[in-house]
């Protein structure tokens, strides 16, 4: 057994991608980071991480990565899924990597199919927890819109795994976190980007670690001044559901659920929300949850830590007043 | 252009999901089956092509006898032929290289599939097509147009949008905004009984060695009761949310 053990430490180690966005390592990069540390402790090996366009990777090592591949390349300035994708391929090639671990982002998500068939990877998204064994290779993941997990083993020679958001969390450790610069060719694919539109100036639902959010019990686009507000005392991003969106309220990009976006934060607050099956499918992977609803029957209260039954119009100007209070007192 | 739905079969979003056989199978009994709500998206988008821009529009689903009333249904739609591999769908990868073969087959400009089934949720199938065929690939698509040979899409990213230029052959992964809810199509009587005189085949499947498997399932913890906080006492629930719960 030792014996094996040894022989893997030396032919393989476990690669990550570390996406960085303004010089800011993500802190979903910083979750997959955790988790590598992790696989590579079962395996007996050791962390490689590959940046693009990340200036100081210094960071890494708080989080076990025991050596930094870094690229540092103009033309890399857009994301296009197919390069990015080509380039931790290579990176994983060099390192000799069995297992490669992404995050779930947008990004992420969108280029993991993409470097799966690169490296003839099996490919298991939505991963919530270490493995639970590594010969065969199996691990926790959700599914069924988050109504369930599934043990999938992945059975090929080298393994992809899309750690989702909030649920290894960050563990602490200490490593060396070496860089080396790292050159790789750089295909070019057939997308070319026009314009990128966003607004810099709001937490993103993707990146917040809470989410308010708005239903029809609101009545109209005219009372999102108080949803606004509790989300700026609370540094969160705001969010609606299905019908809020429909109805020209909200724009899309608020939609949260089965099928718009999904939240995974550390705090959902739903304001006149019922909690629909197809709305609590894309909020449950959030740890807590806090319903304020006027009908004590709204199935949301079956789904919620905390509730508040009352007329959201009192209640919500009512508990931002208290938390400004507690901010005061911080 | 030639354009392929890729369909889906999903239990319906409001679906109890349980699990037989050991926890190794999902439980159909009792379930109603309909399109993966992505697909149903972007099968209306195509329709639109079809109408406006003379496109062709197949749909296809990886999967045993059990699939075709949703393929029907796809049809009474709008599409005008349905193809069913026949094997059973058990790893993204694998449904992922049937799907490639039947793109190649039949020359496909566009693929149209979803940004993830609500089932199995991998998010994986249109970008493993699209390696898997050499064909461009974007994902979360909130709008196509075509232009010629051009392709003008918008793309979802974090805290914003992306617009691209490509061009065929493309596979995106579609959802809501690609058409607006109010767009989406139920099917007509006509609609029903034309479906029954369009072209249906059933393709055997190619080789492929699951590359992951399912093991098993299970279900999250049944939750606690809530805590309930009266409305004139809000100071509490700041003082939950600080102390108990340690989330702000
Ligand atoms: C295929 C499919 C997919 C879907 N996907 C999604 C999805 O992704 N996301 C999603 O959200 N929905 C989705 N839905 C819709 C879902 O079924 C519900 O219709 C929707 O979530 C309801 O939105 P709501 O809670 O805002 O509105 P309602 O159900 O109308 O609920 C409004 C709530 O507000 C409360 N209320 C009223 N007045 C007040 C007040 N003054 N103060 C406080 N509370 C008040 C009411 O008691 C009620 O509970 C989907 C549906 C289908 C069929
Ligand atoms: N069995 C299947 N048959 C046809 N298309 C499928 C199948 N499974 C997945 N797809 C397509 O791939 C998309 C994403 O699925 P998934 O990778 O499972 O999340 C779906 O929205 C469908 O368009």
């Amino acid at each position: 057994m030792v014996l094996e053990i040894q022989n893997i430490k030396e032919i393989m180690s476990v690669l990550v991608y570390t996406e960085s966005e303004n010089q800011k390592f993500k802190k979903v990069a910083l979750e997959a980071a955790s988790y590598a540390k992790a696989v590579a402790d079962q395996l007996g090996t050791t962390v490689t991480a590959i940046t693009i366009n990340a200036n100081d990777t210094s960071e890494l090592g708080n989080y076990g990565i025991d050596k930094v591949l870094q690229v540092s390349n103009s033309q890399l300035e857009n994301f296009n899924a197919n390069t990015y994708a080509d380039i931790i391929k290579q990176a994983a090639e060099k390192e000799n990597a069995k297992v490669v671990i992404v995050s779930s982002s947008i990004n992420s998500k969108y280029l993991a199919p993409l470097l799966a068939v690169g490296l003839n990877a099996g490919y298991a998204s939505n991963v919530v927890d270490a493995p639970t064994n590594t010969s065969p290779f199996t691990v926790k993941r959700t599914a069924f819109s988050n109504k369930a997990f599934e043990m999938c083993q992945i059975n090929t020679d080298v393994k992809l795994i899309g750690v989702s958001k909030n649920s290894f969390g960050l563990v602490e450790s200490n490593a060396n976190a070496s860089a080396e610069e790292f050159s790789p060719s750089i295909p070019v694919f057939g997308i070319t980007v026009e314009s990128v539109d966003t607004t810099t100036d709001k937490v993103t639902i993707a990146d917040a670690e809470i989410v308010v959010s708005g239903g029809r019990g609101l009545k109209g686009p005219e009372n999102w001044g108080m949803i606004e507000e509790l989300a700026e005392v609370l540094g969160a991003a705001t969010a609606c559901s299905k019908p809020v969106s429909d109805l020209g309220w909200r724009p899309h990009s608020e939609h949260v659920g089965q099928t718009g976006k999904p939240v995974a934060a550390n705090l959902y607050i739903a304001i006149g929300i019922s909690g629909a099956i197809q709305h609590l499918a894309g909020i449950n992977a959030s740890k807590v949850k806090v319903v304020i609803n006027t009908d004590p029957e709204a199935p949301f209260f079956k789904a919620a830590d905390y509730g508040v039954v009352g007329d959201a119009f009192e209640v919500v100007p009512k508990f931002i007043e208290k938390l400004k209070e507690f901010k005061a007192q911080q | 252009m030639k354009i392929l739905v890729c369909i889906s079969h999903v239990p319906d979003t409001t679906s109890k999901i349980n699990f037989t056989d050991d926890d190794s199978k999902f439980d159909t009994n009792g379930v109603q089956f309909v399109i993966n709500p992505n697909d149903e998206f972007g099968l209306t988008r195509a329709m639109w092509f079809k109408e406006k821009q003379a496109a062709s529009v197949d749909v296809v689903s990886v999967g045993g006898a059990e699939v075709e009333p949703t393929l029907r249904k796809a049809l009474a739609i709008g599409a005008d032929a349905a193809i069913r591999v026949n094997t059973v769908a058990t790893d993204g990868f694998t449904v992922a290289k049937q799907l490639a073969k039947v793109v190649e087959d039949g020359a496909y400009d566009l693929v149209i599939a979803g940004r993830e089934s609500i089932d199995y949720n991998g998010g994986m199938v249109p970008g493993m097509i699209a390696a898997l065929t050499n064909a461009n690939f974007i994902n979360n698509c909130i709008s196509l147009e075509v232009d010629g040979s051009n392709v003008k899409a918008v793309r979802e990213i974090d805290g914003g949008k992306e617009t691209v230029n490509t061009a065929f052959p493309l596979v995106i992964g579609g959802q809501k905004g690609i058409v607006e809810e109010s767009d989406l199509r139920i099917p007509n009587m006509r609609g029903i009984m034309m479906a029954r005189k369009k072209p249906f085949t059933v393709v055997d499947p190619v080789d492929s060695n699951a590359e992951t498997a399912s093991i098993s399932f299970e279900k999250p913890e049944a939750k606690g009761a809530v805590t309930l906080v009266s409305p004139d006492n809000l100071e509490e629930l700041v003082n939950l949310l600080h102390n108990e719960a340690k989330v702000i």
